[in-house]
């Protein structure tokens, strides 16, 4: 089954890259962006039947591997 | 004394440190991250470089590496673990440190000499040191230092911020701040103070006549306080 997994940045840590990317939209003429915050996209194949287990396992997997919770959350699609 | 230094795929200081250990009087070991056990070792050193190609996020992968649970276990008992650069990251990483080091400030990799001031000397690493503010080499592209303002008024109640960015004369300010660390935050102690993880390389500097010797200073102080 597959399972997605959306990791993002928490509010108030600083974000270079996105920041990056706000400005050169900006430059390219997109003025109406007023931030852009760059996050992680993760498509897992879990070998699982059942949608709540997999649910489960992928929770525990982002817990403790895929996302790095002093700065970042993450949300299970 | 005996010390071992953890090579991960895509480690490049380990042969550095190794060559540094050694100078100083270290019997130092290199040992594969695949391995699970360590050998008989006072110090353990995580080195700098790109383990995993940084993959995922600096240190994460090698922070599930075969080789880290006997490491957790080494630091848990009261072991020295030194984590350089790369070793830092995998450092917090794993948990053993407070904290995250994210992508500089200013987006750029900075490779460069910068002085730091040593805050503790409480610990094994700067306990009598002669010298309080040293000239260290940092490269890096993740080494802004943050961290959530419970974890920071902790880490700064138990003194454990190991140094601090600063100028030659030990100003601590946004001009010193190479990266954009909160508190200009250089390195960091745990709480029982025997891991220590930095961003700047004492073995960058070692030799008078290729860089300076502030890091032989870190060296020998370090030998001196585990002979104690």
């Amino acid at each position: 089954m597959k399972i997605k997994v959306v990791v993002t940045l928490k509010n108030g840590v600083l974000d270079p890259q996105g920041k990056a990317i706000q400005q050169t939209l900006n430059g390219m003429g997109y003025s109406n962006v007023q931030g852009v915050r760059q996050g992680k996209f993760f498509d897992l194949e879990i070998a699982e039947n059942d949608e709540a287990k997999a649910k489960a396992v992928a929770e525990e997997m982002c817990k403790k591997l895929l996302a790095n919770l002093v700065i970042e959350d993450f949300k299970i699609l | 004394m005996k010390s071992s230094v953890i090579i991960f795929p895509g480690s490049n200081c380990d042969r550095d440190m190794d060559v540094a250990l050694k100078k100083f009087g270290f019997k130092n070991t290199m040992v594969w991250h695949n391995d699970d056990k360590l050998p008989k070792s006072d110090l353990i050193v995580l080195p700098g470089g790109f383990s995993y190609g940084d993959y995922l996020r600096c240190g994460s992968i090698a922070g599930k590496s075969k080789i880290i649970n006997s490491v957790i276990d080494f630091a848990k008992t009261g072991g020295l673990v030194l984590g350089i650069c790369n070793g830092f990251q995998i450092l917090t990483e794993t948990g053993l440190l407070p904290g995250v080091l994210l992508q500089n400030k200013n987006i750029e990799f900075i490779c460069k000499n910068v002085f730091v001031k040593i805050n503790d000397k409480n610990n094994k690493y700067f306990n009598k040191i002669n010298k309080e503010i040293l000239e260290l080499h940092i490269a890096h592209n993740e080494g802004n230092y943050f961290c959530s303002d419970d974890e920071l008024k902790e880490i700064e109640n138990n003194n454990q911020i190991a140094a601090y960015y600063c100028d030659e004369k030990g100003n601590c300010d946004n001009d010193s701040n190479p990266n954009g660390a909160l508190k200009n935050i250089a390195g960091i102690l745990n709480k029982e103070k025997n891991i220590l993880g930095m961003m700047p390389h004492p073995e960058r500097m070692i030799d008078k006549y290729l860089s300076g010797e502030d890091g032989s200073i870190f060296f020998k102080n370090l030998l001196k306080n585990l002979k104690i």
